[in-house]
């Protein structure tokens, strides 16, 4: 291998580690009401952009971009916890087809709703990294983005590991009968792990935004590749989340580059989940799940 | 079926030939496309509805059968009606094939499965090796065929017809396997998979099968659509063919077979009602549409209309024995 195809591999491998990193926090986002709810939450994806249109008017009535950054993420918060309450709780118990129904109601909804307000045009959303990142291997939101991607994760761990709160919502998740028996109110940790969930995507897409441009539409083939990052390291781990996120994002970058051509890129996804699904259900860190009949 | 239903069926088919003759060719044009999507939405619902296996991108198998078509008609002078089993039989068995992996993947999975299949088809449709066949983005453009022997009917009348003929095929045939053996077999598996195996059901051999003859009457509709339609490209088959196919038979009716029906007028012309209000309008009623009906209506238009019916069958019997005798109905009984 020459030194130039050795520089052009280095820089897809680092340009997949940034998308890898947005890939990561929506899957673990996914994992994080799969544990809660064993469900997956088809439109996590639109939850995302819709929050990331809200930062879009926060930014254009003349806030910074932290103020606005920060008020989003609130939105996502309530918006997610909204949600779980009102439309997730009815169908909690419903058969499979019902929940996926209820998903994709939403997905739609909020998909339409954000083409309604803000019409379907393409538009620009700023990147918030100072140039004071660049370096030669990387653009400045590039790095930007998987610094940010790797606060997240370590907030969410300090959060679970070391408050009572994050202890009482691990609880609600394990063991729901138990929980209860000690007096954690377990449909408020549901709704708030939905909350924390919902916040996280809107993370992930103020940091999406600046590369794929905000469009209803765009968090479709994102989605699928979180899809593919959960199942890949396991959808009840989410530690292996975020290894599948990074590992999806490297794979899609340097496949696209020089294997398949990018025309092709999503069919990675689609070949990722239907092979995992089928070779390795759990995933690389899932628990084997075993069902007595 | 009982004499009424049967009665009421023969008005409804005499109303059908009809129609085409009092409406606009542009009407007639949009009730074609009912029945087009009437056989898909039969196919979707024996997977999902039926057979319980849930499927987001069946409108990949939709794509399938109209690409079909269309590659056959352009660049072979195939004669349209002659493209209906090809893309059938195609259907049929990238259903099967895409079926078996899918024995393995329950629910939510399933669901994921397909749609990864749906989100990534228009995709592999624009491929540049496959642009030869395909017309990568541009599509490709098919001419509407002409009624043949010289029968006194426009192009539009004589497709509305010929799609009505082929529905109806299409539906004696699914009535007759869903009320059968092998319907019986199907409703099962999506009830109690271990019992249905214990007493001696090929489960493995059904679904992949139920798999296999879903994507073909898609596809077959699919084929239909794009001759009615004239045009095939690949972002008018992208994720939002499949959750309409999807939002059809929940408004419709899951597990009924006239809620195809039902479900074809619901996504052929709300649509065109909510466009009025707002591009993105259609879409926002879908949604609400969806979740309203998983909480207030699971039978969706088809359950209801049977619920009324019931209720008036009851009513009307309950007169002719001049009220004295009701019956007592068991939650009367029981305190």
């Amino acid at each position: 291998m020459t030194r130039g195809t050795m520089e052009a591999l280095m820089h897809q491998v680092l340009a997949g580690l940034a998308t890898g990193g947005i890939y990561a926090s929506l899957a673990l986002a996914l994992v994080m009401i799969y544990q809660a709810t064993h469900l997956v939450n088809f439109a996590q994806g639109e939850m995302a952009m819709f929050c990331t249109y809200i930062a879009w008017s926060f930014l254009n009535a003349g806030f910074g971009y932290l103020p606005a950054f920060l008020l989003t993420v609130a939105f996502g918060f309530v918006l997610g916890v909204v949600i779980e309450r009102v439309v997730i709780r009815p169908v909690e118990r419903a058969p499979v087809l019902s929940v996926v129904v209820v998903f994709i109601g939403l997905l739609v909804i909020l998909n339409s709703l954000a083409g309604w307000i803000y019409t379907y045009t393409i538009k620009p959303f700023p990147s918030p990294f100072p140039e004071a990142l660049a370096n030669p291997l990387m653009s400045p939101h590039e790095l930007g983005s998987i610094l940010v991607t790797l606060v997240v994760l370590t907030l969410l761990f300090l959060f679970f590991r070391f408050t009572p709160l994050g202890l009482a919502m691990r609880a609600a998740a394990q063991n729901p009968e138990s929980s209860r028996l000690v007096g954690i109110r377990v449909g408020w940790m549901l709704a708030l792990g939905w909350g924390l969930a919902s916040a996280i995507g809107a993370v992930a897409g103020m940091m999406i935004a600046p590369v794929v441009y905000l469009d209803p539409n765009m968090m479709g083939g994102i989605l699928l590749y979180a899809f593919a990052a959960a199942l890949l390291g396991g959808i009840d781990s989410p530690g292996g989340a975020v290894f599948g996120g990074f590992l999806v994002g490297v794979l899609e970058n340097v496949l696209g580059a020089f294997v398949i051509g990018n025309e092709l890129k999503l069919a990675v996804a689609l070949v990722l989940i239907i092979g995992v699904l089928v070779v390795r259900p759990s995933g690389l860190f899932g628990r084997v799940h075993v069902s007595r009949v | 079926m009982s004499r009424r239903a049967l009665v009421g069926l023969l008005v409804l088919l005499a109303l059908a030939a009809l129609l085409p003759f009092l409406l606009s060719n542009y009407r007639v044009f949009q009730l074609t496309l009912v029945l087009v999507y009437a056989i898909a939405l039969l196919g979707l619902n024996m997977l999902t509805g039926y057979n319980g296996q849930v499927s987001l991108g069946h409108g990949a198998f939709y794509a399938i059968g109209a690409y079909c078509a269309a590659i056959l008609m352009d660049r072979w002078g195939v004669p349209y009606w002659a493209t209906l089993p090809v893309a059938g039989a195609v259907c049929l068995v990238a259903g099967f094939l895409f079926g078996l992996p899918a024995l393995r993947l329950e629910g939510l999975y399933l669901a994921l499965a397909t749609f990864a299949l749906g989100v990534s088809l228009p995709q592999l449709l624009k491929y540049n090796h496959l642009e030869e066949w395909t017309g990568g983005v541009q599509g490709i453009v098919i001419i509407k065929p002409e009624a043949p022997f010289g029968l006194p009917v426009n192009a539009d009348q004589w497709l509305y017809f010929f799609t009505l003929a082929v529905t109806i095929a299409m539906f004696v045939v699914g009535r007759n396997l869903l009320h059968g053996r092998i319907g019986r077999a199907m409703v099962a598996i999506r009830d109690n998979p271990v019992a249905a195996q214990a007493m001696g059901v090929n489960t493995a051999l059904y679904k992949s099968l139920t798999f296999g003859v879903s994507a073909m009457y898609t596809g077959v509709a699919g084929a239909l659509g794009a001759i009615a339609v004239q045009f095939v490209a690949p972002d008018s088959f992208n994720i939002f063919l499949s959750l309409t196919l999807l939002i059809g038979i929940v408004v419709g009716g899951l597990a009924s077979i006239s809620g195809a029906v039902f479900g074809a007028f619901f996504i052929q012309f709300v649509p065109n009602i909510a466009d009025a209000i707002s591009k993105a309008a259609p879409w926002a009623i879908f949604g609400v549409f969806l979740i309203v009906f998983v909480y207030l209506m699971p039978g969706g238009i088809a359950g209801a209309v049977q619920m009324a019916s019931a209720k008036l069958m009851r009513k009307s019997s309950q007169s002719e024995t001049g009220g004295a005798k009701q019956p007592v109905t068991p939650k009367e009984v029981v305190p």
